[in-house]
Parts: structure tokens; sequence; C-alpha cells
């Protein structure tokens, strides 16, 4: 489960004060809120690429608040995607688990079982310029899930999507959830989606201003 | 309902008429100038000037120190160029302005300066003028009141006590930076050869480093972001993410500082001389032969550097349009 504890952080002239937040081992919560209320930034404290001032953030127990980002078994999947241009699906996919030193048959099995479940096997030999929006999504999606995170991250992943295909990759990030039994936090602006993808809906401002009321209330 | 009034419409040709009349200004008087140069330099004049030892020697160095100012200044700028488009930290704006000054610094003064620093100061003064200036940087970081990380905190302090206590230790010691490098080193500068390659390298490395930050600043930190959380360090994140994508812009600032090494004049002729045969490049060829009244010969070598010039621009807007397109 992820907690965050009257946690404190700062990006520039913004802050984010006195925030605290509970999700359950294996539940999906949707983050809402208007333009500038702090989502990302609160996703970037959690994901470890901005410093938290003050105040915890524990996953599955454990202390992350000052743990480096690869520590901390969160996978990020950010709103434009950032999949690396020079670098084929596969090595997308296996970036992670070679970094963290798998075996090559290990990090093959892997890369070759998401490609399946995400339906990119075929594409496992292209780079990111060859690429459809949905099929980045997906190969992005998997690139966070490879290394069997606690917690996915995804900050606003659906937005900018027609609405045939937005509807695809919900059903996909809902299938990889449940097949990868990850907790997630889930940033969108839509509330049709966050109806469609999690169990609880927050609202930004809300988890600022009482944030005592919030764990298990929606 | 009132009558709709006619719309005006207003003439547009005045205006393109004055953006074209100053491009064409401009076009016409750098036109003027190359054409000048072309006509005033004959077959004959060219050949003459390829065949004297002294400006081949003179061409020979040109491309040496040119190529070792050009890859010194890619060395110094990319660490640079990353940290100030990356980084936030106290005196950031101090040291971007710091980082411009020889791009505004009148050239002569650039040469100058390099005389003197060493021809007139002991290593020892250097080493406390650094260790000083570290201090200083210390106490505007401890002040600022974000002693992260502390490790790289303390090694700072660690580097400005040994600079002090080197300075201290050695001040002692008589003798110039150019003695210690030229006796103790083997490695000459002043009047000398390398020299023209010191005298090169403060604008060019300038240059290498603005090409190089705008290049890092159109990459987009997320794919760094994206590889710290999939268990990338900072270095790592450098070298396997931004830095393949930086390529082209890397080659692109290297190419620039390779033409303004080129067109270095004044901090060469202050600070490495132009003797034939020995620290004669290019642009004080143009000089020493305007200096003995061979106003052909000058001419012919200045068409060698347009020449020269216009391909390395070409070389640049190859590899800065292709990294922008990629």
């Amino acid at each position: 489960m992820l907690s965050i504890r009257q946690l404190h952080v700062r990006a520039g002239d913004f802050r984010l004060e006195n925030l605290s937040l509970e999700i359950a081992r294996g539940e999906c919560v949707a983050l809402m809120g208007s333009s500038g209320s702090g989502k990302t930034t609160l996703m970037e404290a959690v994901c470890g690429l901005r410093q938290a001032e003050s105040g915890g953030i524990f996953l599955d127990g454990r202390e992350i608040t000052g743990l480096a980002p690869g520590a901390r078994r969160i996978g990020y999947l950010p709103q434009d995607i950032a999949l690396f241009p020079s670098v084929t699906v596969a090595e997308q996919i296996g970036f992670g688990p070679g970094l963290h030193g798998w075996k090559v048959s290990e990090k093959r099995d892997r890369v070759e079982e998401l490609a399946e479940a995400l339906g990119v096997s075929k594409l496992l030999g292209r780079k990111p310029q060859g690429l459809s929006g949905g099929e980045a999504r997906r190969v992005a999606l998997g690139r966070a899930l490879a290394l069997r995170p606690s917690l996915l991250c995804l900050d606003e992943a659906l937005t900018g999507l027609d609405e045939e295909l937005h509807a695809e990759i919900l059903s996909v990030i809902r299938k990889m959830i449940a097949r990868e039994n990850v907790t997630v936090l889930h940033i969108t602006h839509s509330s049709a989606e966050a109806g469609a993808i999690a169990d609880r809906v927050l609202r930004m401002e809300d988890l600022i201003r009482a944030p005592s009321a919030l764990a298990g209330n929606c | 309902m009132s009558e709709a009034r006619p719309w005006r419409t207003r003439p547009e040709l005045p205006f393109l008429l004055f953006l074209s009349s100053a491009l064409m200004a401009y076009l016409g008087l750098l036109v003027a100038m190359v054409a000048a140069n072309v006509v005033s330099v004959s077959m004959a004049d060219l050949a003459e000037v390829l065949e004297d030892p002294a400006i081949l020697h003179s061409i020979r160095l040109t491309f040496l120190t040119c190529t070792a100012t050009a890859i010194l200044s890619v060395l110094i700028a990319v660490p640079i160029g990353y940290l100030m488009s990356r980084f936030r930290f106290p005196g950031r704006a101090l040291v971007d302005t710091v980082l411009d000054i020889p791009i505004l610094l009148p050239p002569l003064i650039v040469g100058l300066s390099l005389l003197i620093l060493f021809n007139r100061m002991t290593p020892s003064a250097l080493f406390l003028i650094l260790g000083g200036l570290m201090c200083v940087c210390c106490v505007v970081w401890l002040f600022s009141g974000k002693i992260k990380p502390v490790g790289l905190f303390g090694i700072f302090i660690g580097i400005a006590v040994i600079l002090l206590w080197a300075g201290l230790a050695g001040m002692a010691r008589m003798g110039s930076i150019e003695s210690f490098f030229s006796e103790k080193l083997g490695l000459p500068f002043t009047f000398q050869p390398l020299g023209v390659i010191l005298a090169q390298l403060p604008v060019a490395a300038a240059f290498a480093i603005r090409t190089v930050r705008t290049t890092f600043d159109q990459i987009n930190p997320r794919y760094e972001a994206v590889a710290l959380t999939l268990g990338c360090n900072r270095g790592q994140a450098f070298s396997r993410v931004a830095l393949p994508l930086a390529g082209r812009g890397i080659l692109a600032a290297g190419t620039l500082a390779w033409a303004r090494a080129l067109g270095e004049f004044g901090p060469v002729l202050v600070f490495a001389g132009a003797t034939r045969g020995r620290t004669e490049v290019l642009s004080t060829s143009v000089f020493l032969e305007i200096n003995t009244g061979n106003l052909a010969g000058a001419a012919a070598i200045s068409l060698l550097m347009i020449f020269l010039a216009v391909a390395t621009l070409m070389a640049v807007r190859f590899f800065t349009q292709r990294s922008l397109h990629s």
C-alpha cells in the first residue's frame, strides 16, 4: 500500500503543504484536480523526482521518502510518454531489467511476456518514430511495468487520444493492472476516465484541505 | 438595423518593402565583401600562396590548433552545458554571465589577460584565487539553506581547503605559471604553438557551451526522469539517455568552435605571437602579408578562410537542423 503522511513539497514558488493520502494494496486511485493544483508535483515527489521538504512517503510499509527514484519500486508513465527516441521497443521494455542486472534470459522472457500481453510483439524491433499514439502508450506501459513495481504512477497518460483509442488503451491499462496486481495512482482531468478505471476517485483540493477524512472515503 | 460599414484594408507593400530592403542592404554588403575578395585574387596569387612553405605551415598549424581547440571546447562544453541546462543552484545567474564574458570581451583583452596570467602570476597565487572563489561559493551555498547533496558540499569544501593550503605552502616559491609549465612539465605556452590553442579556447568554448546548452534545453527532461525511475543514477541518465540525444548538437558545437578558432586573431597575436613558421596561423598570416605589403597574398589567404568558414557554417546548419528534426 501507499501511505503519504503530512507531506510538504516545494516546486519553485509553488508549495504543497500538509498532504496525506492512503491507497490500499492493489487499489486503483484516480487523482483529479484543477490545473496547477499540484497533482504532477505530488506524483513527482512520490516517484522521487522532487525532494520532499518534510513528511513521509511509505510504500508497502517501507519508507521511501529519501530513496533514489530507481530504488522505490515505482513504475512511472508521464503525460508525454517519453519513450527514448533512439531505442527499439524491446530495449525500451528491457531498459529497467537491464539496469537492475537481470539475466539476459530473464530479461528476454519478461520483455516477450509483456509485449504479448500488451499486443506489441510484432513491434519489438521498431523505434518510437514508427509507432502510433496507442502503440507508444502500450510500450511505455510495458516499460513502466517491466520491473514488477509495487506502485504504478500514471500522469495523464491518456490525454490527447481520440475516443476510440482512449477506450482501447483504458481497457489495456485495466487488464494490465489486474494481471500485474499493482497499486495504481492515476492522474486525470476526465471524471468519466476516473470512473472507468479507478476503485476510488480523489480530488487534490480535498486532499490538502482535510487529509484525515480521506482514507477509504470514496 | 444599421447598415454594415465597409471594412478598411490597408496596403501590405510598404512593410514588405521595409523588410526586404533591410535584408537586401545587409546581404548586399556581405556579398560585395566576398566578391571584392574573389575578383582581387587571381589563380596565380592563389598558387603562389599555396606554394609558400610558411603559408603551408600556417595552414597545417591552423588545422591542428583549430581541431585541438574544438575537441577541448566540446569536452568543456558538454558537462557545463548540461549543468546549466538541468540544474538550479545559488549564483547560477552569475555563473551564466561569467560564461558569456569571453564572447563580450574585446579579443585583445582575452590575449592580454592570458599573457598576464601566465607571466605575472605564480601558481600559488592562482591556487589562492581558486581556493578563495570556492570558499565564496561554499558560503553562498551554506546561506542558501540547501546543502544538498551533503557529500558534494563536503568535497567542495575539501578541494577549497587543499587549494588554499597549496597556495599558502607555495607562496615562498617564485616563478610564473609559464615557467612552471615550461620548466617542470616541458609545456611552454607563451609565444609557442601550444599558446595558439589556449588563445583560441576561451571564445570557442563559450560558443560551444551556448550551443550544447541550447541542445540540452531542447531535450525533454522527462526522458531522464523516466530513466531515473527505472534505476539509472543521474550519471547514467545523462550518458545513456541525454547524451545520445544530444549527439548532433554536440557535433554542431564542435564545428562552431572550430570555426571560431579559425577566425581568432587578437588573442593569438598577443599571447602566441605571429612568428613565421612557428606560431603563424591563417588569421595571423593575413596580418603578416598586409604588413609586408603583399595585399594579393593577404586576399588569397582570406579567400581560403572564407571558403572554410562557409563550409563550416553549412556543416553546423546540417547538424543543428537534423538535431531539431530528430
